[in-house]
């Protein structure tokens, strides 16, 4: 929450409201003016919005916003096809459309032609970030400013992916702290795009909110571990590294990619493991996430310590062993959201992670990780991957761009 | 690259000159609108006006309107008394009224008047910038210009980006005179925006 929280009815709002606005405010003494109060930009008097639902995250820059940025409590990833007749030209039109809804709804202004523009008052850290998939190379004609690597990836033992969390042409991600504000950016932003394109999946996700835990704590996932332990700093030159991308085609500089992975988690047999079998499959403790071989979360592991039977402490099999990277520049970068899609009849839950991994790289990066937890890993037991798709995120655009310009434009 | 980019420059601009009592910061705030609020400079010196957030409404043909927020910065009073643009021989500013008991649109022969530094919106539901005989396809995203004329003979040029948009669909009821403001509607286009029927 470091960002410097802009009072958006002062400075961001729609045209009229904030002319007038500055109108009425200077109106009766031409004096202390004060135009972003609630008061003088609105005819409806109202209490001043809470501090959390006036930040504002920045939409123009030399990175998009939604991947350095302190993960917001709600998220929706959209994977969009685009239609068979739709091309470069159209895809430009799509993608300058969708970076001016995003632009406005993130700095809390209703979009254009906005039919609730109540509904973006309140930007709560609204983020809005775009990716582009194998397909909408193809689509566009660009195959050859095609990473090679935003492809599908090889296909992995665990993998038990279904076609209905799998793939896309398009990705949009939109995070806000603020159910409402995110329900409101993912309509309007669909509405704008089903001209070009059409739905393939929707991915809700939910994490505990900045409100109700320090920024920065390490999350719980809903098997209850501590997730996301060992995990780049933003604002680091390890996670700069490791995330943007410095080189290869000049339109994807400044920009990374992204693996999201549908796991499921199977929540029945999970109930069946005692504590211990829980913190052994890991390699770290459940209350307080320190490695089996520490006393505090962020301890390093100690790989080689021995217990009293003549075995690892921490197992040859345990998850953090087995996704364990030395050199911090070719870790990933996780981002991850809890999703919780319901409970069948017999009282089943369907529950998992939607595992959103930005990396600079995703064949030196991603796949030795996954490919190393697909051999073995103990928690492969409870979990399984149900979905893939993989997206070139291209950088941030400038004021007067939108986001693909560099490849598109 | 769209208009409305700049939209918050000229926005502060707009608050700045509210709240300033000096006469003498007006031509400078003028000159910095003009560059944001137009294409091109209008010939007539109407640098107060701008159009803020214009877009325009998709269609396959036949009819559609524009919309977007007018904003006067000048100290005057000004009105626009027609619309023009390469989609549409036929474009008429058009208000929407209550008649009979139903809400129905007609050409508004007064025009739009924009109150000296005020705003007037054009909106689905409200006065609009209406174009008949739409042959070409507005699709979303495209960009379509439009220029607007005042009663002093000014302009203002404007580009309106397409949008897919639901509403907007009330009744067409033309005026018993549309022969004031628009110049071109003598090629037989205007029977399709006959009474009661839609546009979309």
């Amino acid at each position: 929450m470091s960002e410097p929280r802009l009072s958006r009815r002062g400075l961001l709002a729609g045209g009229a409201a904030t002319a007038v606005g500055a109108l009425a405010a200077c109106a009766p003494t031409g004096t202390s003016a004060t135009p972003s109060s609630r008061s003088a930009a609105s005819a409806v008097p109202a209490v001043a919005p809470a501090s959390a639902a006036a930040a504002v995250e920045p939409f123009f820059g030399e990175h998009q916003s939604g991947i350095a940025t302190m993960p917001q409590t709600y998220a929706v990833f959209l994977g969009l096809d685009l239609r068979a007749d739709v091309g470069r030209e159209a895809i430009g039109r799509l993608m300058r459309l969708l970076t001016d809804d995003a632009r406005r709804l993130t700095q809390g202004r209703p979009a254009l032609a906005d039919v609730e523009p109540e509904l973006a008052l309140d930007p709560s850290r609204l983020t809005v970030t775009f990716g582009f998939g194998p397909g909408l190379f193809t689509a566009a004609g660009v195959e050859s400013l095609r990473p090679e690597t935003v492809a599908p990836l090889p296909a992995f033992g665990i993998d038990r992916l279904e076609k209905q969390w799998s793939g896309g042409d398009l990705l949009v991600q939109i995070c806000a702290d603020d159910g409402v504000t995110l329900s409101h950016a993912l309509r309007m932003i669909v509405k704008d795009a089903r001209a070009f394109a059409k739905v393939r999946w929707t991915q809700r996700g939910f994490r505990r909110s900045a409100q109700i835990q320090a920024p920065g704590t390490t999350q719980r996932n809903l098997m209850g571990q501590l997730d996301g332990t060992v995990n780049p700093a933003p604002g680091t030159a390890d996670f700069d590294r490791a995330v943007w991308i410095i080189d290869g085609p000049e339109w994807l500089r400044g920009g990374t990619t992204l693996v999201l992975r549908r796991i499921h988690m199977d929540l029945e047999t999970w109930d069946a493991a005692d504590r211990v079998a829980r913190e052994f499959s890991v390699g770290r403790r459940l209350d307080n996430g320190a490695p089996l071989t520490g006393r505090a979360e962020h301890d390093d592991p100690d790989f080689e310590k021995l217990g009293a039977a003549g075995f690892p402490v921490i197992s040859e099999y345990a998850h953090i062993r087995r996704a364990h990277v030395q050199d911090p520049g070719l870790r990933i970068f996780r981002r991850p959201y809890n999703y919780d899609e319901g409970v069948t009849s017999d009282g089943k839950s369907s529950t998992g992670l939607l595992f959103a991994s930005y990396q600079a790289d995703i064949s030196r990066q991603f796949v030795p990780v996954q490919r190393k937890l697909a051999e073995a890993d103990l928690l492969n037991a409870w979990t399984v991957p149900i979905g893939s798709a993989v997206f070139a995120i291209p950088p941030g655009c400038a004021p007067n761009g939108w986001v693909g310009d560099g490849l598109l434009g | 690259m769209f208009l409305r980019r700049i939209a918050p420059a000229a926005i502060l601009i707009t608050m700045v000159a509210a709240c300033g009592s000096q006469p003498a910061a007006q031509p400078e705030n003028r000159a910095a609108v003009q560059p944001a609020a137009q294409g091109t400079p209008a010939p007539s010196g109407h640098a107060a006006i701008s159009l803020t957030d214009p877009w325009v409404k998709g269609t396959e043909s036949g009819m559609t309107a524009a919309f977007g927020t007018l904003v006067n910065n000048g100290d005057a009073e000004v009105t626009v008394v027609s619309a023009s643009s390469p989609l549409s021989s036929d474009v008429e500013l058009h208000e929407v009224v209550e008649s009979g008991g139903k809400t129905v649109m007609r050409p508004k022969k007064e025009g739009f008047v924009i109150p000296a530094h005020g705003t007037h919106q054009l909106e689905p539901g409200g006065d609009h910038i209406m174009l008949m005989g739409v042959t070409k396809a507005v699709k979303p995203g495209d960009e379509i210009p439009f220029t607007l004329t005042f009663k002093d003979g000014g302009t203002l040029e404007f580009t309106a980006i397409g949008k897919e948009f639901a509403g907007g669909k009330e009744n067409y009821q033309p005026g018993t005179d549309h022969g004031g403001s628009h110049g071109g509607g003598a090629d037989g286009d205007h029977a399709d925006g006959g009474a009661g029927q839609e546009h979309n």
